[in-house]
């Protein structure tokens, strides 16, 4: 039986504070997010490999609030690896995330649960 | 591997009924009452009642096993069921299957029905099942998932917000020539710019309206069509497409698979874009028409915007889009498929009224399911298109 649990190992690895991607051995490619065979090629031979942390915004919004809550960013991230996620760019107030801007993994917490979001470089 | 034949039996079916029940709102009504009503309408313009349908299709927001549950509310015993839930296409989906069922003589006449209180009910859009991937990010599904398919088309091509008003504009217009539309008070360039940002780029103005409302739509064989029908809608052409679910996964947020279902449907009906009268598409945000457009091939990808421009799109326009007044300015249930059939249809049927384009002898019937996930096109045309009708 493949023992790849792919959200269940995700998240361990987040919560040691490693950002994680699966890689085929076969194609040589990263994929996310995390499944048991990499799609289309159905390949099965997946190793998990530290992302660089590296990126680029492929696309941002930001979803406004009504006051006093406060407006959030939400962004398409490129990552260097060769996969695009969803995610959040934190650090400079959302409407000053840009595409094209190259941005940098880092792993915070969100009340208990540890969660991925990017920087600027 | 061998090469897909993609073959569909032009002509062969025609839509015979097609109407619409509670748009806006229609309080104290379930789903199931109000596609009762839309069915009964549809089935009534054929000269039908429901023991005269042998085939069921019909997909609900919030009931998984909607088909069984339709059947047995209208008092139809199906040789024919479809229940394909892919969101707003799930409709031109079915009209597909049901021509070939058709043609494969399984069925003799197929009712394809929508019904949604959404509006009295929740007021809200419906986004489907949370992603466990992107959920944490706080998404405002669906619209936050269109905004990024804006803002990545106006980086890539210069589109402007004003350009994504002329959609919202041209809609609205639309919606003014339709009695049933929800929204027909004036609306100008300074009030859409002027409105409050809610997901940048997008304003309320660019977003589809959440209403109740019906849909229903009657499809027999093209040989027993005139008997129902005076004019009936026959199907040239249907083809859909599936790319992704969630809005991280499409391949290029500034292209949808719109190209290659138009592409397919209209190959299959032996027409060109140019060729087209009106085009009703799923339009539940400003981009996507912009976006669909393009992909059917009116304009080149990119130009889009000054395409939509000059009211080329509205009322008076060179081409007639969203003629009822669309998912912006007319109803937006859940899901919008079935009226842009419904709205197509009767372009042909040439009941349109104050709305009605001349002389409509091809129609195209647009949907779009989750975020630019599942794109499926319809191409109907008139008598005149089909040879021996």
């Amino acid at each position: 039986m493949n023992d790849i649990h792919p959200e269940e190992q995700f998240k361990a690895f987040l919560e040691q504070g490693r950002f994680m991607l699966q890689r085929s051995r076969e194609t040589g490619k990263s994929f996310f997010y995390p499944r048991v065979a990499e799609p289309g090629t159905g390949c099965v031979d997946l190793v998990w490999i530290e992302a660089a942390g590296g990126g680029v915004v492929y696309s941002t919004t930001v979803i406004r609030q009504k006051p006093p809550a406060s407006d959030y960013n939400l962004a398409l991230i490129d990552v260097a690896e060769g996969c695009r996620m969803m995610s959040r760019v934190e650090g400079v107030p959302p409407e000053q995330v840009a595409i094209g801007m190259k941005v940098r993994a880092k792993i915070i917490r969100e009340g208990e649960r540890p969660m991925l979001v990017f920087v600027p470089e | 591997m061998t090469t897909v034949r993609d073959a569909f039996p032009r002509g062969r079916a025609a839509i015979v009924g097609a109407a619409t029940y509670g748009i806006g709102t229609a309080p104290g009504f379930s789903n199931f009452d109000l596609a009762a009503h839309a069915s009964l309408k549809a089935l009534a313009q054929a000269g039908m009642r429901p023991r005269d349908v042998d085939g069921l299709c019909i997909a609900l927001m919030d009931e998984t096993m909607s088909a069984l549950s339709f059947a047995e509310y209208l008092g139809v015993h199906t040789r024919f069921v479809d229940n394909t839930r892919t969101g707003g296409s799930s409709f031109q989906i079915q009209v597909g299957v049901a021509a070939l069922a058709l043609e494969a003589g399984q069925c003799d006449a197929v009712l394809i029905a929508y019904g949604s209180n959404q509006r009295s009910l929740a007021g809200k859009l419906a986004p489907g099942k949370p992603s466990p991937w992107e959920a944490a990010y706080r998404p405002l599904r669906p619209i936050s998932s269109y905004a990024l398919a804006a803002a990545r088309h106006m980086h890539e091509y210069g589109t402007t917000r004003a350009q994504l008003g002329e959609v919202a504009l041209a809609a609205r217009k639309w919606a003014q020539l339709n009695p049933d539309a929800t929204l027909r008070t004036d609306l100008t360039m300074a009030d859409y710019l002027g409105a409050r940002m809610i997901c940048d780029p997008f304003t309320a103005r660019d977003c589809c309206l959440v209403t109740d409302g019906a849909a229903g739509i009657v499809i027999t064989r093209a040989d027993r069509a005139r008997d129902h029908c005076a004019k009936p809608a026959y199907v040239l052409g249907a083809a859909h497409e599936t790319s992704h679910r969630e809005i991280a996964m499409m391949p290029s947020l500034t292209t949808s698979t719109t190209v290659d279902a138009s592409r397919r449907a209209f190959a299959q009906a032996g027409i060109r874009a140019s060729d087209i009268d009106v085009v009703e598409l799923y339009d539940a945000f400003t981009i996507n028409t912009i976006m669909f457009l393009e992909d059917m091939g009116f304009c080149a990808k990119g130009e889009g915007g000054p395409f939509v421009s000059d009211g080329r799109i509205a009322p008076g326009g060179t081409l007639p889009v969203n003629t009822n007044g669309g998912g912006l300015s007319c109803v937006h249930p859940g899901m919008y498929g079935l009226f842009t059939l419904v709205e197509a249809s009767q372009q042909i049927m040439g009941v349109c009224g104050a709305r009605q384009i001349p002389d409509v002898n091809i129609a195209v019937a647009h949907g779009n399911g989750g975020e630019f996930s599942s794109e499926a096109l319809v191409v109907l045309g008139s008598a005149a298109t089909v040879a021996g009708h």
